[in-house]
């Protein structure tokens, strides 16, 4: 750990040297420092007066603090080893305080799960259970391990350390950017090694998946619902640190929804998807059903369970058919 | 009792939080009162009125809310331990971003939403600056991206703080909230003493006695111009 005392007296060009992620902390607190690499921190903040302070609101202890508790976050962030391979969750009790119906339910790396229940049923308090690692400290009773642990309370806290990552039908774009700007932002905020390749990688796979295809120079906020799908389900899975996906509904217009779940498993994900839709049900290797807050059972699926998958994907198809037809202004009758 | 403050921009969802939260808090058995602090009209009193908590309102009208704040909370403290309060939380909108309504060794809570866009958390100053907890709303609505796009920008002005993300409408995460809300030994009797952890926003000019009229000939007191030769 490095202390503030450690930083204090070191040169700004030198602490540039060794930490250079300090460039956006120095940037975004309003600190110049241009200029100034031969000058220690402590003489940077005490070139500023008490006026000067009040002024750009700036506080020297506190900034020395937050500078020391950035670079202890960023080294972390950069060294750990985020591999979660399980996940498991332990039983709790329903709204009424009946048990949970099923023993322990562990999650592996590429499995997916569907979540089943009514709105209001307790899929949020699910989520936030596992978020929070619960360790019996929630309504639920619930206790969630990951690799077969109990887990550091770092996955609690940690900004750059979430264990669930959200998609969902509701959620927009709303910056000003382009694609290609908006995912160099988000690459840049993770510190990816080279974001120039993993940004090209997020836009090809989105527009894999995507039923009309978008360019990198599209702003995101005129992106089609499809294509916006897309784009945040590539990113996600290629870009998000999370381990865990949760997605709630994936509307089946504009995108392949199969090829979607795919890529998520093919980077290793543990998904758990909220939906009512058989095709997608059917897809995971299990399903909760969630009853007044608790889990009532988990049901695994069956390969007899799955033949009525292929019925289900032929009418998909022919109704993907006529929507295609409907988009090209054709007749929805065969040969007219 | 315990004391937490809350604040955030207008908008950025602080009265949904706390009443989230206080749900949570309450099947804890303790009991809440809430003091909401704003500028010219405010409706969210009958809001906690109706979710049956106590609650009191303070208009600062003309005045700096941050400076009506500062000159109040003693007395409403003194009201919540009359109350036999267990926790008293103080919603305030940060008026300007130069805002700063917190008191040392004292909860201080701040509220922002993804939709006040990336570059927000470094205009904000010591009212986002130097919380104990953020919090961020309305990621329910933007992508994940964004979600982490902002939080790290949260994280990048205020490194130490606790980042926390609630869905002010279901109260996702409001339950995590309001375990680090209640704190039995951090008991407060008085704030007659206490220090602000930061100053606020000074000004005392003409116009803050009233002047409505333009022209140099009117202004006197702590008056700025701007350089616009610079543009500084």
């Amino acid at each position: 750990m490095i202390g503030k005392n450690q930083i204090a007296e070191r040169h700004i060009g030198s602490l540039l040297e060794d930490y250079p992620f300090l460039t956006s902390f120095f940037g975004d607190n309003g600190l110049l420092v241009d200029g100034h690499s031969d000058a220690t921190l402590n003489e940077l903040f005490s070139e500023f007066d008490e006026e000067e302070r009040e002024e750009k609101a700036i506080n020297p202890a506190l900034l020395m603090n937050q500078a020391a508790e950035f670079i202890n976050q960023m080294l972390a962030f950069l060294n750990e080893d985020n591999d979660v391979h399980a996940l498991t969750i332990l039983p709790g009790t329903d709204k009424s305080g009946v048990p949970e119906g099923f023993d322990s339910l562990v999650i592996k790396k590429s499995e997916v799960v569907s979540i089943v229940g009514p709105t209001g049923s307790g899929k949020s308090r699910l989520l936030g259970d596992i978020e929070w690692v619960a360790q019996a400290d929630t309504p639920t009773s619930r206790r969630i391990l990951i690799n077969g642990d109990i887990p550091d309370s770092s996955w609690r806290f940690s900004t750059s350390k979430k264990l669930v990552a959200q998609l969902s039908q509701n959620m927009n774009f709303v910056m000003d950017l382009s694609v290609r700007e908006f995912i160099e932002l988000h690459a840049e905020s993770r510190l990816v090694e080279n974001p120039a390749e993993i940004v090209e990688r997020v836009i090809i796979e989105a527009n894999n998946l995507a039923g009309e295809s978008f360019s990198p120079d599209t702003p995101i906020t005129s992106l089609s619902g499809g294509q916006s799908r897309a784009l945040m389900i590539a990113d996600t899975a290629i870009l998000s640190r999370s381990p865990i996906i949760l997605i709630d509904e994936i509307e089946n217009a504009g995108i392949d929804r199969k090829r979607a779940l795919q890529l998520l498993l093919s980077e290793e994900k543990i998904v758990l998807m909220a939906t009512h839709d058989p095709i997608l049900a059917l897809m995971a290797d299990r399903r909760i059903i969630i009853r007044n807050g608790g889990i009532a059972k988990v049901i695994e699926t069956t390969d007899e369970e799955r033949t009525i998958l292929s019925t289900l994907e032929e009418l998909d198809r022919t109704i993907l058919g006529y929507r295609t037809r409907l988009r090209a202004g054709e007749s929805l009758l065969e040969g007219e | 009792m315990n004391l937490v403050t809350v604040s955030g921009p207008p908008s950025s969802g602080k009265t949904s939080v706390i009443l989230k939260t206080i749900d949570a808090l309450k099947q804890r058995g303790l009991k809440i009162g809430v003091v909401k602090f704003d500028c010219l009209y405010t409706d969210d009193d009958t809001l906690y009125r109706k979710a049956g908590i106590p609650v009191k309102k303070g208009l600062s009208g003309a005045m700096c809310p941050d400076h009506y704040f500062v000159s109040n909370i003693e007395e409403v403290a003194q009201w919540g331990i009359g109350e036999e309060l267990d926790l008293l939380i103080s919603e305030s909108a940060g008026l300007c971003n130069r805002c700063s309504p917190y008191i040392k060794e004292i909860k201080a809570v701040c509220v922002i939403d993804n939709l006040s866009g990336v570059n927000t958390p470094k205009k904000i100053g010591p009212m986002l600056k130097s919380a104990d907890i953020v919090v961020i709303t309305k990621g329910d609505i933007v992508s994940q991206a964004e979600r982490e796009v902002f939080a790290s920008k949260v994280n990048l002005v205020n490194p130490s703080a606790i980042i926390m993300h609630i869905n002010g409408l279901t109260g996702q995460g409001s339950f995590e909230l309001s375990t680090l809300f209640h704190d039995e030994k951090n008991v407060i009797d008085t704030l007659v003493g206490r220090e602000l952890r930061f100053t606020m926003p000074s000004a005392l000019c003409s116009y803050c006695l009233g002047e409505t009229r333009i022209g140099e000939n009117f202004q006197m007191g702590n008056v700025r111009k701007m350089n616009l030769e610079t543009g500084q």
